[in-house]
């Protein structure tokens, strides 16, 4: 059975998910970023595959794609680090990425190599519903694979319904119009949304992001939800550490406390 | 036929790639705009700004100097009158009309060479709607002149400082911006690319180059057709606007000039056809300059217009199945046709549309065959450019 499921199974509440940019600080840094968020306390590991052109990220991941791929990342060198991981990290893994480099990887052959590897699900942010349920359904089923889609405030209750009819895994809430990055707090009307989705009743759990960076906006999403994802401000953590395991221990406990 | 399908595809080239948050948005566009586009109060505006406003018809201007050097009739497109200097207003004019009638606030536009920016600012002074336009910083750096124009006009320019910090950059950050402002704000895309349906509208606002060249054609030569039209291609908004009543009419041949920078095999080009392959960027799938790992490579081009590793699907779609011709113009032939214009017919072009000029001297045609190049843009905001390169 798919990680992901499991863990939704067994945990309800407070689900936290880590996102960090493969590659970065270091090339050969991946791993044992993934050992540590485990050792740590999280419970999902988003691996973000870097992308020259991120559109719907901030600064802070911006940067983290451009150093992950001045460092020598590519899909090709994720997949040779993540040869035998399983080993290692049992928390259930997602891949983030961008559609081009996955396309000219091709799909099928990386939807079979993430099987293969122990991946349990993806999150395309740029990946069209449509377009996923002409192309690309019937693939990342066959390879096991939980497909994420994300919505926002501006998502319509019509489409928000759609879209957990074709999601098996989470949903992605992005928290507000925004692209990825820490703001301080969550407002009355971030608040009011998350409230309006809590009440839809979706079959399929639901994760908050964008703008989660501490225990206060992790315990306020994680309230209206089944947990929070911390991408940007989790990447400033890593960026200026000389020790990632102590630090990332401090922070993911810091968060969770 | 050469039209776009239902799912905004030109044959495997286009749809609409974008993120979730901008779903909403690419949906309330494409649901609005063919039907606001088509009314009588849509056409009668867009008809009146583009004639006394941006000064349409622009005139096609039988070039005989060029033609006797060049030995074929050739006609200039006079884009370059264009208020503004280039082709660029037609699209922003009809875009500004459409935000309006869709209740927006906003405008934000990405630019490069900076005329779409200058465009976009003028029309929202004549709107007197808010405007945000993003520049790559090197762009900035090298399109001076217009930078300060877009100020004068009340808009803010910044400065996009990711990546190689020119037109790409700019378009992405003009998209995050959208996302981050997804209610009040419309985005005016410059070139027909991004997710469907701008390729198409842009297109469509363009269309009126051919629209009036059959007409002009007509009355100077007592036919509509062309045997050539020629235009430069960055994303290809001067091109599809000259091309879009010629496309099914196979026997008008449809000539496209890349920018090839420093050469081809340079390491620092544009040309899209000659090194690009299937691939996403901005919202839709199209001929992309990317390594094999699928990351997107930085182009060069003296010309900050076609300095763009992508090209909008229509003409992916033109040069994937034949129906067009691409050449790709190194920086100093372009900069030379420039100046060889300037000095045979006293009109210095901008060096996007040097290329288009160039072109003459790639491709082959008859001694009467009837040519019409593409005039997109005047050089002024060029001068920079010319006096360092320096060779007149
Ligand atoms: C004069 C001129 N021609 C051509 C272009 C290239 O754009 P497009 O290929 O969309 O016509 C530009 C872009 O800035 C321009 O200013």
């Amino acid at each position: 059975m798919n990680r992901i499921h499991t863990l939704f199974q067994n945990k309800q509440k407070q689900v936290l998910s880590i996102y960090f940019t493969a590659g970065f600080p270091e090339l050969e840094d991946t791993v044992p970023i993934m050992e540590a968020i485990e050792a740590a306390g999280a419970d999902i590991i988003e691996i973000g595959v870097p992308y020259s052109d991120p559109i719907a990220d901030g600064p802070t991941i911006q940067d983290s794609n451009m150093i992950a791929l001045e460092n020598g990342m590519s899909l090709k060198k994720l997949f040779s680090q993540l040869e035998g991981f399983r080993e290692k990290v049992s928390l259930p893994v997602v891949l983030m990425g961008y559609l081009n480099p996955i396309i000219q990887y091709g799909m099928e052959d990386f939807c079979a190599k993430c099987q293969e590897l122990g991946i349990d699900g993806l999150i395309l942010p740029d990946l069209p519903m449509h377009q996923y349920l002409e192309e690309f359904k019937e693939l990342f089923e066959q390879y096991g694979l939980s497909n994420t889609f994300l919505i926002s405030p501006q998502t319509s209750e019509k489409r928000i319904s759609e879209i957990d009819q074709h999601s098996n895994g989470f949903i992605y809430m992005v928290s507000s119009h925004s692209i990825t990055g820490a703001k301080a707090g969550i407002s009355d009307e971030q608040k009011a949304y998350f409230k309006r989705v809590q009440e839809m009743k979706l079959k399929n759990p639901r994760l908050i992001g964008f703008g989660i960076s501490d225990a206060e906006t992790f315990q306020t999403a994680s309230s209206f939800s089944h947990g929070a994802i911390i991408g940007s401000a989790f990447i400033k953590i890593i960026k200026d550490s000389k020790d990632l395991k102590a630090d990332i221990n401090q922070y993911i406990q810091s968060v969770i406390k | 036929m050469i039209r776009v399908d239902e799912k905004g595809f030109y044959g495997k080239f286009g749809g609409a790639y974008i993120p979730e948050m901008l779903h909403p948005n690419i949906e309330e566009l494409r649901e609005n705009y063919e039907q606001i586009i088509s009314t009588e109060e849509f056409k009668t505006e867009f008809q009146s700004l583009l004639k006394d406003f941006v000064g349409r018809p622009t005139p096609l201007y039988l070039a005989t100097r060029l033609s006797e050097k060049y030995g074929a009739k050739i006609y200039l497109k006079r884009e370059d009158l264009c208020h503004t200097g280039a082709h660029k207003v037609n699209n922003t004019v009809g875009q500004i009309i459409l935000a309006k009638k869709l209740g927006k606030k906003r405008i934000i536009a990405e630019t490069g060479a900076g005329q779409h920016g200058v465009a976009t600012a003028t029309v929202c002074a004549l709107m007197g709607m808010e405007c945000t336009v993003y520049m790559g910083a090197l762009d900035i750096q090298r399109q001076k002149p217009n930078v300060e124009r877009m100020k004068i006009l009340g808009a803010k320019v910044v400065p996009a400082t990711s990546g190689s910090q020119t037109l790409k950059d700019a378009t992405n950050e003009a998209m995050r911006q959208w996302i981050n402002n997804p209610v009040d704000t419309h985005y005016i895309i410059g070139s027909v690319v991004g997710p469907h349906p701008y390729p198409e509208m842009v297109a469509k606002f363009q269309s009126v180059i051919s629209e009036e060249i059959k007409t002009q054609l007509k009355e100077k030569e007592g036919r509509e057709n062309p045997d050539l039209v020629i235009a430069c291609v960055g994303g290809g908004s001067n091109a599809a606007g000259a091309f879009y009543h010629y496309y099914n009419v196979p026997e008008v041949r449809l000539i496209a000039a890349e920018a090839a920078g420093l050469g081809i095999s340079s390491g620092k080009s544009a040309a899209t056809t000659a090194l690009g392959t299937m691939g996403i960027l901005h919202g839709s799938k199209t001929l992309l300059m990317q390594t094999e790992d699928g990351q997107v490579v930085e182009p060069h081009s003296i010309s900050a217009g076609l300095d763009y590793p992508g090209i909008g699907p229509v003409h992916a779609h033109l040069f994937d199945i034949g129906r067009g011709e691409f050449v790709a113009v190194e920086d100093e032939d372009a900069m030379k046709a420039g100046i060889e214009l300037s000095r045979l017919e006293g009109i210095i072009p901008a060096i996007e549309t040097s290329h288009a000029i160039h072109a003459l001297n790639m491709i082959e045609y008859k001694k009467d065959d009837i040519i019409v190049i593409n005039l997109s843009g005047r050089g002024d905001k060029d001068l920079d450019t010319y006096i360092k390169w320096g060779g007149y």
